[in-house]
Formats: C-alpha cells, structure tokens, sequence
C-alpha cells in the first residue's frame, strides 16, 4: 500500500536526521534542502540514494536537481512509489 | 628558534587518550587480543589478533563525524581535538596554523567497502563521500578543518615512518618563520581482512594466534613478526617564543628531525643499518647533541627477526660504547605496531618519558636475543635529573628512515 505523504515527510525526516544530525522536526515542506537545511550536494545525494531503497522509488539524477524544497521531495516520492 | 611540544593526544590499543594510555603502558599492560570480526573465519585469515584501538571512535564522535570520516581520519581527529585541548586550545592566526598529519595506508576501510558496494550494488550505491574518504591527505584535512588551520595542511607519506617524518616536518614549517603552531602526527585504520593478509602472505607479523597478548616481543629470542595496531597519535608543536606569550604548559623541546632513505631494498631493512644511523645523526646534529646527550630511545624495533638487529646495528653504529648507557623501550610490545600511526604515539611517549623522567616498559622479554645486547627497559624506569635528551625512531618499507629527537624542558 502507498504511504501517505505525511509517513513519506516523516520517512524522509528520518534519512535527513541521520545524514546530517537535524533534527525530524525541522524537515518541514516549506524548507529548502539547500537554503533552510544546509544540506549540500553530497549529502542529498546520499539522501536520495537512501529514499530509493527506504521507499522503494527510483530518483534518477536528472531530477534530483528539481528537489528544491522537502514538498518537492515528498510530492515525487509519493506520485512514483 | 626553539621549538616545543605544549599538547598531546592518543588513541590506541592501550586507551582513548593520552592518560590511560600511559598509564596501561607503564602498568606493563597488553593492547593485543583476538579479532572477533566474523570475517576472521569466514576468510580464514591467517594471523587472527591484533591491537584494536581500545575506546572505539563511534563512543568519541557523532554519528555524522563517523559516517563522514573513513576510520584513519576518525581516530585522526580524536587524537588532534585531545592534543590541542590539552594545548589550552591556543588562539592563533588561522593563517599561521598548519597540520602535517599522516598515515601509511589511509582510507582502506573506506576504499574496500565501496568496491564491495559496487559490485554488490551497482555505481548508484557506492557513497558520494568515497574519494575525500579515502584519500591519505583525509584525516589532516579533517583535522584543518576542525582547528581552521589555513597555513597548510600536509600529509608525508613514507609508510611505517610516516608520522615521524610529520613531526620531523613541522621543525621546517615552524623555522620558516610563516607558522606559530603546527599539529603533527599521525594514525592509522587498517584492521581489515586485506591489511592482514597482505602482512600475513609477505610473513612479516606474528602467528602467535593462541597468545596473542605475548606476540609482539621486540628482541626476544622467539619473535617472529610484528602484531598490527591501529590508532593514532598528536602534538601541538610552537615557537617557545609563542608558547610563553600565551603562557602555555610545555612538555619538551622538539630538537631534531630528520629523513634519509636506503636505496637498498623495497621492504628490507640495510643490514649495515648506514640510513638509519645517518638518521640518528642528523637529528642530533640538528640539537646541537652529543651522542653521550642521548638517554633514552623509543626504537622502532617492531618485534620481527630481521628489522630488530638492523636497528640494533645501526644504534651501535652510531653510539658505540655509549649505547650500554641508554635506556631502550620498544612501546610496540604492548600497542602493536600503528604503521603510519606508529611514530606519532610514540613520539607522545617519549616526550612523557622526558617530562616524567620515565622510561616506559617492554613486555615479553622473556629472553632477550644475543645478537641484540641492548640495555632493554622491562619495568618502568627513572630517568636521570637535569637536561636529558631522548629520541624516537621510525623505519618503513621504501627504506624510510624518520628520528626526532626530544630535549627536557627545563
């Protein structure tokens, strides 16, 4: 069954927390990856990589670049699950 | 220009700092036990023991300083935040603090497991952080990054020798006049099924596997290889000038360092021992030292049947009769041999040695070889008053001879 897109921010949290050490309170859908959470091109790759196995989605590279915000993350992985 | 060791810092098979360490050490204590990785089975390797580092660096660090730093880097920076702690965390121009760090293999743990990830798991797993993980230059750039050391971050690369030829370069950096502290030392991470085999197949460690805390027995008739450590070692060297204005502790002076190599053969030491003892001299013509100044040495003497004697040949070479009246420890009978990491802890016990007027123990000598009649220290032993001079050696594959020499400080 497909997760809802609270359970894919709270997932998705969870992989930003242990990349980076934030805290899953501050992963919220308004924030950018780069200019609110400090998260540079290697760790949201790491991250990427993770949500893949974590959530069973394929990310290709090319649209790693359009994950601005954590909505756009959360839209993407729960629109392709 | 003097020069001065104002911190210290350890992590090594004995313990997770500078104190335990030292204390295990002169308590004659082991840092060797068996491995009990699953890989130790499943590849049948041969040599099944070896020095793990005794505090391991995930209880030290945080979860993302782990996952960023191969193991080498890890142990790196938790030797360097202790060094430069116990330094007072000094303020110093970012412009005029420089690292020269080191390691004899570097990121191995982190090189092997992504190629075990690429085959398992394709290109798209194997982790960005892969090439600043595994590069050699790594755990010193981790540590300039820690302390904001922007005069130049270093890593000299001279296999079992390595860090003591980064202490011996920061004499260089300091006299340059550019630099008022520099961080030096060195570490190593390389107790993974690989390391050990490669060691195991060249025979050049131990297979004592049933007693593994009596297997590394530097001069000891029934030696038969060196035992593998991994850890790593620190020490914030200044200007004496610099120290004093900023009203530092100081351990020691660092007075001299110095590099040769043999030219002789890939992996055997010079049976004549002519670059290690050039070494030796150097680095107490740099003191400004007599031979009859030298107390104490911290050999490299890694408990294998041939390097031993070469070292012993070369001290002779040097010392002459004087050597009967030098107090010898070989600290590798109790941490293991931390290759690339090796000098640097030792370098921290020779500067205690001086500062304590104690020269540490060697265990395991149960029957000293013949061929090596030297005044070996088995329990701790007292140092005498006054000034008194000390050095530590490190040889490596590549024939590299490092010696740094250590003044007590008055």
């Amino acid at each position: 069954m497909a997760l809802s897109k609270d359970e894919v921010l709270a997932g998705l949290a969870e992989l930003v927390n242990e990349e980076t050490g934030l805290a899953t309170e501050s992963v919220q859908m308004d924030k950018s990856f780069s200019d609110d959470l400090d998260i540079d091109s290697i760790s949201m790759m790491t991250i990427v990589v993770n949500a893949e196995d974590k959530f069973g989605v394929k990310i290709p590279d090319e649209e790693v670049s359009n994950l601005v915000t954590v909505a756009d993350a959360v839209n993407y992985i729960a629109d392709n699950q | 220009m003097k020069i001065v060791v104002t911190g210290l810092g350890a992590t090594t098979p004995l313990g997770g700092d500078v104190k335990s360490t030292w204390d295990a050490l002169l308590a004659g204590k082991s840092g060797i036990s068996t491995l009990e990785q699953p890989w130790v089975a499943q590849y049948e390797i041969p040599v099944t023991f070896a020095g793990q580092a005794k505090v391991p660096a995930s209880e030290v660090l945080t979860l993302q300083e782990c996952k960023r730093l191969d193991p080498s880097s890890q142990f790196a920076l938790i030797a360097a935040r202790e060094a430069w702690a116990d330094a007072g965390a000094p303020e110093v121009e970012p412009e005029r603090l420089a690292v020269e760090f080191s390691t004899g293999i570097g990121g191995v743990w982190t090189l092997l497991d992504a190629f075990d990830t690429l085959k398992e798991r394709g290109p798209r797993r194997v982790l960005p952080m892969t090439v600043p993980m595994l590069m050699p230059n790594g755990p010193a750039a981790a540590i300039g990054m820690d302390l904001a050391a922007r005069g130049g971050v270093r890593t000299s690369v001279s296999a079992c020798a390595s860090s003591t030829e980064a202490i011996a370069n920061a004499i260089t950096r300091l006299q340059s006049g550019e630099i008022d502290i520099v961080v030096a030392g060195g570490c190593e991470a390389a107790i993974h099924p690989l390391p050990i085999s490669a060691f195991a197949a060249m025979h050049a460690t131990s297979r004592r596997n049933n007693e593994p805390e009596l297997a590394s027995r530097p001069y000891d008739v029934a030696r038969d290889g060196f035992v593998m450590g991994e850890g790593g070692g620190a020490m914030v060297l200044e200007t004496e000038e610099h120290a004093i204005a900023r009203g530092a502790k100081i351990y020691a002076y660092l007075v001299g360092g110095a590099v040769t190599s043999d030219a002789y053969h890939i992996t055997a030491p010079d049976p004549e021992g002519s670059g290690a003892a050039r070494a030796v001299l150097a680095a107490l013509k740099q003191a400004d030292a007599g031979i009859e100044d030298v107390v104490h040495i911290n050999a490299h003497a890694t408990s294998t049947p041939v390097g031993d004697i070469a070292e012993y040949t070369a001290l002779k070479r040097v010392f002459g009769d004087h050597l009967g009246n030098i107090a010898i420890s070989a600290t590798k009978a109790s941490t293991g041999h931390l290759l690339g990491g090796a000098g640097a802890i030792e370098a921290v016990f020779t500067v205690l040695a001086l500062k304590e007027r104690t020269a540490p123990p060697t265990i395991n000598l149960d029957n000293q070889d013949p061929a090596i009649p030297l005044d070996v220290v088995t329990s701790p032993r007292k140092l005498p008053e006054g000034p008194i001079l000390a050095i530590s050696n490190s040889f490596g594959f590549g024939g590299h001879n490092a010696v740094v020499a250590f003044r007590s400080y008055e």
